[in-house]
């Protein structure tokens, strides 16, 4: 399968990307690591006229520690964010499901700022970033905006990112050695989550993020809600499915996806709780 | 575009059109057909290879993003003198394959999954190959070659 044809620019600066975008507006696309726009060019469904390859910008690719959060690059790899000690010892929910995240070959070119970009509700790190109240820092021509997380998925594979902004930085909050836990529920290894869940302690309030429960990665609001008002893990998880709207499809039934969003949520709070 | 690779260890210069996916390029310009398009949807993992020693899925890469970097391929793996790669010599004596169609991208995402743990359990090369589909279901002995590889390297 060979994608329709695109003029390549390569960006060696933001500055630069952001230039090309703001000369090509609609007709462009950037690519990262090109692990969900490549596929979706092939099967025809994204025809780009234009591809802004950033890959190359070095300087968006680090993670660092700055001060009440970390900072990780948008163009760092899933590879980097799964093996960094930082993240690790900091907000080792971020490696744990980065390493959940496709397959090794991916994870050598797939990044982090092109998962969150691309805003797939069944991918795992948006509802990971979600849950813990992220900041992305985009960048336009006017300078660096901040969206918080909980503004930035707006419907299926949109964003609040403009049609001529890059997105530059992820910040998420220092959780420290506190419980977390994923619970991806595939039926093949590899495969995209049918549901996900993840559950992470910040600051002494349990989190909740769901996976592929609506248009838009989610939170488990009702379940936070109940775990603090003093709820057991198994009857907070009881609410998972409140507020979602899962869709059906070959794997799973509408039914089906809220009886695993419960099941996995308490699974994934019993676990996060060690 | 004009783009220049690194091909197991040759430097290739040619003109490509941009859409021209990784695997095109290896199998249409620089006649290495042992780099297979399998799914041709980034899952089956038939046409790994290296790309600046770390495995990715040439059919989900465009040329152009491999421009100026090195490409191992299963022809590039073996030595000068035609003796095989540790990891080739232990799928040869462990039978880690029966029709073969996989084995190239096995061998090359077993190689840079050993770079990254040079110790893996049974679990981690089964992690670790995810990416990679034997629909012969070979599995079992292309784990035990991995881990034959693995011990090789590590009484070395």
């Amino acid at each position: 399968m060979i994608p329709a044809a695109f003029d390549f620019v390569r960006a060696e600066s933001a500055a630069e990307a952001v230039a090309a975008l703001a000369e090509h507006g609609d007709d462009a696309k950037i690519l990262a690591g090109g692990m969900s726009l490549i596929p979706l060019m092939k099967l025809r469904l994204a025809t780009p006229m234009v591809l802004i390859d950033v890959a190359r910008i070095r300087d968006l690719s680090y993670i660092k520690d700055a001060g009440d959060h970390i900072a990780i690059g948008s163009l760092t790899r899933h590879r980097d964010v799964e093996i960094s000690e930082l993240l690790k010892a900091e907000c080792g929910v971020v490696s744990a499901v980065t390493a959940q995240v496709g397959d090794n070959q991916v994870r050598h070119r797939g990044t982090i700022g092109g998962s969150v970009a691309h805003g797939d509700p069944a991918s795992d790190l948006p509802a990971t970033l979600l849950a813990l109240d992220a900041t992305f820092v985009v960048t336009g021509k006017s300078g660096h905006r901040e969206i918080a997380a909980t503004d930035f998925f707006e419907g299926f594979l949109e964003t609040a990112l403009g049609s001529e902004e890059l997105l530059t930085e992820i910040r998420v909050p220092k959780a420290g050695p506190s419980g977390f836990n994923y619970q991806k529920f595939n039926r093949r290894a590899q495969d995209w989550a049918i549901v996900g869940a993840v559950a992470v302690t910040v600051g002494g309030a349990k989190k909740v993020g769901l996976v592929n429960m609506g248009s838009t990665p989610l939170r488990a609001r009702q379940v936070e809600a109940a775990l603090a008002g003093g709820a057991s893990n198994s009857d907070a998880a009881q609410s998972a499915a409140a507020d979602t709207e899962a869709n059906q499809d070959l794997n799973a039934s509408v039914e089906y996806r809220e009886h695993l969003s419960r099941v996995l949520v308490r699974r994934a709070l019993e676990a996060a709780t060690v | 575009m004009k783009i220049s690779v690194s091909v197991n260890g040759k430097s290739q210069e040619h003109d490509v059109e941009p859409r021209t996916l990784l695997v095109q390029y290896l199998r249409e310009a620089c006649a290495l057909t042992g780099t297979k398009v399998g799914c041709d949807t980034s899952s089956c993992g038939a046409c790994t290879v290296l790309l600046d020693g770390e495995s990715v899925k040439s059919c989900t890469m465009f040329a152009a993003q491999a421009d100026g970097g090195s490409v191992t391929t299963i022809e590039g793996l073996a030595n000068t003198d035609g003796s095989l790669h540790p990891m080739q010599q232990a799928f040869h004596e462990k039978h880690g394959l029966q029709c073969g169609f996989c084995t190239a991208g096995m061998v090359l995402a077993a190689v840079s999954l050993l770079d990254e743990n040079p110790n893996p359990t049974e679990k981690d090369v089964r992690f670790g190959l995810e990416g990679n589909l034997c629909r012969c279901t070979g599995y079992h002995n292309i784990v035990e070659a991995v881990l034959a590889a693995a011990a090789a390297k590590e009484a070395k």
